[in-house]
């Protein structure tokens, strides 16, 4: 099987492929190079390693049954896909979502995007020799994902945000540990901003290279951190509002040079502003009384206590299931149609509970949308992530497709790196963030 | 500018061409002969209606019930903050479009992969082959004819115990 | 011949020793799982401690394979070429569920278990695993490493 490149190649270069499992830790993806020296001549870029058949799959599962497989598309912003999806659903069925549940919504997308961006620049750092960095973002990530831990049960793949709402609320200790977050990743940011933003090494490797024009970069359906490096300030957070973000006060930073340099401080700066943003959320989401009284207790204790044929105390729901009490439903999910999972509490207790549980469930039953085809997209990781799905009236979609962001970056990849030498592909790639799982779907 | 003045400017300016608009859940979506698609979209990109950014190419099956392939593009204006789908219907037999890389870049990729998932050929594509599946993979995975479990293992699978 | 078993025993038990301190392993990351891989070698969970820190990403310097993420059937030839490169003793980590047995995918893409191409070691089951479900996964290797019986044929044993 010859490639392109094969067929192409003169007798005297050299051809090297970066298989699919090299040491740029984003993922398979294989990248042929026709070399002079060091010099690129040709490269091509094959794709599909990981091209694991999301839309295929989804056509065979139902609405709420497919949500873990958008969780594993862009994995590195898990909880940003799951909105995608929940919000082009809640757009088909025509359902709102409850004040504090869109909160949480936010919350949860912008430590996503942090993440995000703290694994693309750690990555990008570690490949271009800066270890250290790496080692500093991935420490700050940790604390990220004990917030998200600690609310959704989950440090990554979540499914927490669903059609209709959220799953449970925020864990009782949310502002503490979110403060921490916070403060370790603004001072993370500060060392790396210090060790990198000056740097001749990383300044040599990053500033004039992998350089687009803002025409090349509309051309090509660039979006995200990617387009605003270029100097085109495009975020659907601040184009298309959804959830709160219309309340909320931050910027859209923007490069100027679309370099790769640029592309960094982009995201540096973005991460500054998703914190300011994580602190505004936090100051609006109101403060939950306790539902009972006393404190509930833990059900090691409640076995003790049963034994001594003591057993009136309410003992403390899982962790991770505390706020999915019917009291709390109506904050967190929205109640006007069917669409969500009824509270346990109305399932094992009321007849009418019981009978929309099972039918929530049942094979034929469930989330119907009307018929039609719907888009909606919100700002990710990378750039717009949308998704379009079109329903034929069943349980399950007709067609469910994602536009992922990372896709049209990279399909410029060959552009970037045409004429450049062997080692300026490494923070090129790098800085464009390309995701398998997104990538390939 | 308002939906409604935006979907009168198209019917006016593109008029013929044009088979239908229509609207799905707030999107405006025009509906366009496969024939008129490459002249719609120059007229697009082009001032007034200065759609530069292509956002999504992608195709539905629906050759079980109505007998055609229906590609969608998603077409977004930066500089109005307008998007706009364009959907056209191919025939089941042999599905054939033209080509619309000269006018957006990332084009290239998205016609390889719908190619590559429901067999749609397109006239003028400079080098259309396959993109998420791979050389000897036979059919087209997202045809609703393709079987979900079917694999075409490229090395043999040894027997699970 | 007892003088001989107990020389081949200690050298034994001193082999596995040395092998299961020092793995030099290959990331083979496609998927999800590589951001708890990247959780698990980093400062907080630190697999350094356990003398596997040292990442080669040549197959021909590594002994311990780690499959992370999902192998598609496209990727499955990279994956056996990889296994092939290595040289003996080698062992494979399957990390994930997707590794193990293809995970959340059976589908047409999709290799369901890496154990369908290469044979396994240990199983790491999640999705994804937490780090510290991968030190176990590791310290599990160990165990096995360490108590590996080598072929002393050529030493005149029996």
């Amino acid at each position: 099987m010859e490639t392109r490149i094969q067929r192409e190649a003169r007798p005297e270069s050299m051809l090297i492929n970066m298989g699919p499992s090299h040491p740029a830790m984003h993922g398979t993806i294989r990248i042929m190079l026709e070399l002079d020296a060091e010099k690129i001549l040709n490269a091509e870029v094959e794709v599909g390693y990981l091209h694991r058949g999301f839309e295929k799959t989804c056509e065979n599962k139902t609405y709420f049954n497919l949500l873990p497989y958008t969780d594993r598309l862009n994995y590195v912003s898990p909880l940003i896909n799951n909105l995608g999806y929940a919000m082009t659903m809640e757009k088909m069925l025509g359902v709102g979502v409850p004040e504090r549940a869109q909160l949480i919504r936010v919350l949860m997308s912008e430590l996503s995007r942090v993440s995000d961006h703290l694994t693309c620049l750690a990555a990008m750092a570690m490949e271009c020799g800066a270890f250290t960095v790496f080692l500093y973002m991935m420490k700050a990530r940790e604390f990220l994902w004990d917030v998200i831990e600690f609310t959704t049960g989950a440090r990554m793949t979540t499914s927490y945000i669903r059609i209709g709402g959220v799953r449970a609320d925020l864990h009782p200790d949310w502002r503490g540990s979110l403060a921490t977050a916070v403060r370790e990743t603004r001072r993370v940011l500060k060392d790396v901003g210090g060790l990198l933003d000056k740097n001749s090494i990383f300044q040599g490797r990053t500033r004039g290279v992998g350089v687009i024009s803002k025409k090349d970069a509309l051309s090509y359906g660039w979006t995200g951190p990617c387009l605003r490096s270029t100097g085109i300030p495009y975020d659907v957070r601040k184009a298309s509002p959804y959830l709160v973000y219309d309340r909320l006060d931050f910027e859209v930073p923007v490069g100027e040079f679309g370099d790769n340099f640029d592309r960094y401080q982009v995201r540096m700066r973005e991460m500054e502003q998703s914190l300011r943003l994580l602190e505004q959320v936090a100051a609006i989401i109101p403060d939950k009384a306790p539902i009972t009284g006393e404190p509930p207790i833990e059900p090691a204790e409640a076995i003790h206590v049963s034994r001594r044929q003591k057993t009136a105390a309410r003992v403390r729901l899982s962790p991770n299931l505390e706020g999915s009490e019917k009291a709390r439903y109506a904050d967190l999910m929205t109640l006007d149609k069917p669409v969500v999972v009824p509270p346990k509490e109305d399932t094992y207790t009321t007849m009418e509970g019981l009978i929309s549980h099972f039918l929530f469930f049942m094979n034929g039953h469930g989330i119907r949308p009307p018929k039609g085809d719907v888009y909606f997209s919100v700002e990710g990781g990378n750039g717009e992530v949308g998704f379009y799905i079109v329903s034929d009236g069943t349980d399950r979609p007709y067609r469910l497709h994602l536009r992922a962001p990372c896709f049209h970056v990279v399909s410029a990849l060959e552009q970037l790196i045409k004429g450049r030498l062997l080692a300026d592909l490494i923070p090129t790639f790098g800085s464009m963030n390309m995701i398998g799982g997104e990538l390939d779907r | 500018m308002g939906r409604e003045t935006l979907i009168d400017e198209i019917r006016t300016k593109l008029g013929e061409a044009v088979e239908g608009v229509s609207e799905s859940f707030g999107d405006p979506v025009l509906t366009v002969r496969p024939g008129s698609l490459l002249s719609i979209m120059v007229a697009l990109r082009a001032a007034p209606f200065d759609y530069a950014v292509l956002l999504d190419l992608t195709c539905v099956d629906f050759t079980a019930g109505e007998g055609r392939f229906e590609l969608v593009y998603h077409l977004y204006s930066m500089s109005r903050n307008v998007r706009l789908r364009l959907k056209t219907s191919l025939p089941s037999a042999d599905p054939v479009a033209d080509s619309i890389t000269g006018l957006w870049k990332n084009a290239n990729w998205l016609e390889r992969e719908v190619f590559d998932m429901f067999g749609v050929r397109f006239t003028g594509h400079p080098d259309l082959r396959r993109l998420l599946t791979y050389e000897g993979f036979e059919g087209h995975p997202l045809r609703k004819s393709y079987p979900w479990r079917l694999a075409q293992p490229r090395i043999p699978m040894k027997d699970k115990v | 011949m007892s003088g001989l078993d107990f020389l081949t025993t200690r050298l034994e038990t001193a082999l596995g020793w040395g092998r299961k301190y020092s793995l030099f392993h290959y990331p083979f990351i496609t998927a999800c799982c590589g951001m708890e891989y990247m959780s698990a070698a980093c400062a907080h969970f630190d697999i350094d401690r356990f003398g596997a820190g040292l990442t080669r990403f040549s197959p021909r310097q590594a002994d311990l394979l780690l499959v992370v993420g999902t192998v598609t059937h496209k990727l499955a030839p990279v994956l056996k070429t990889v296994y092939d490169q290595m040289l003996e003793p080698k062992w494979v980590i399957a990390f994930g569920a997707c590794a193990v047995s293809g995970g959340i995918y059976q589908n047409y893409a999709v290799v369901q278990g890496i154990d369908r191409v290469i044979p396994v070691d240990v199983y790491i089951p999640g999705c994804p695993p937490r780090p510290e479900t991968v030190l176990d996964g590791l310290m599990k290797l160990q165990d096995k490493i360490q108590h590996q019986k080598q072929d002393w044929r050529w030493a005149g044993k029996p």
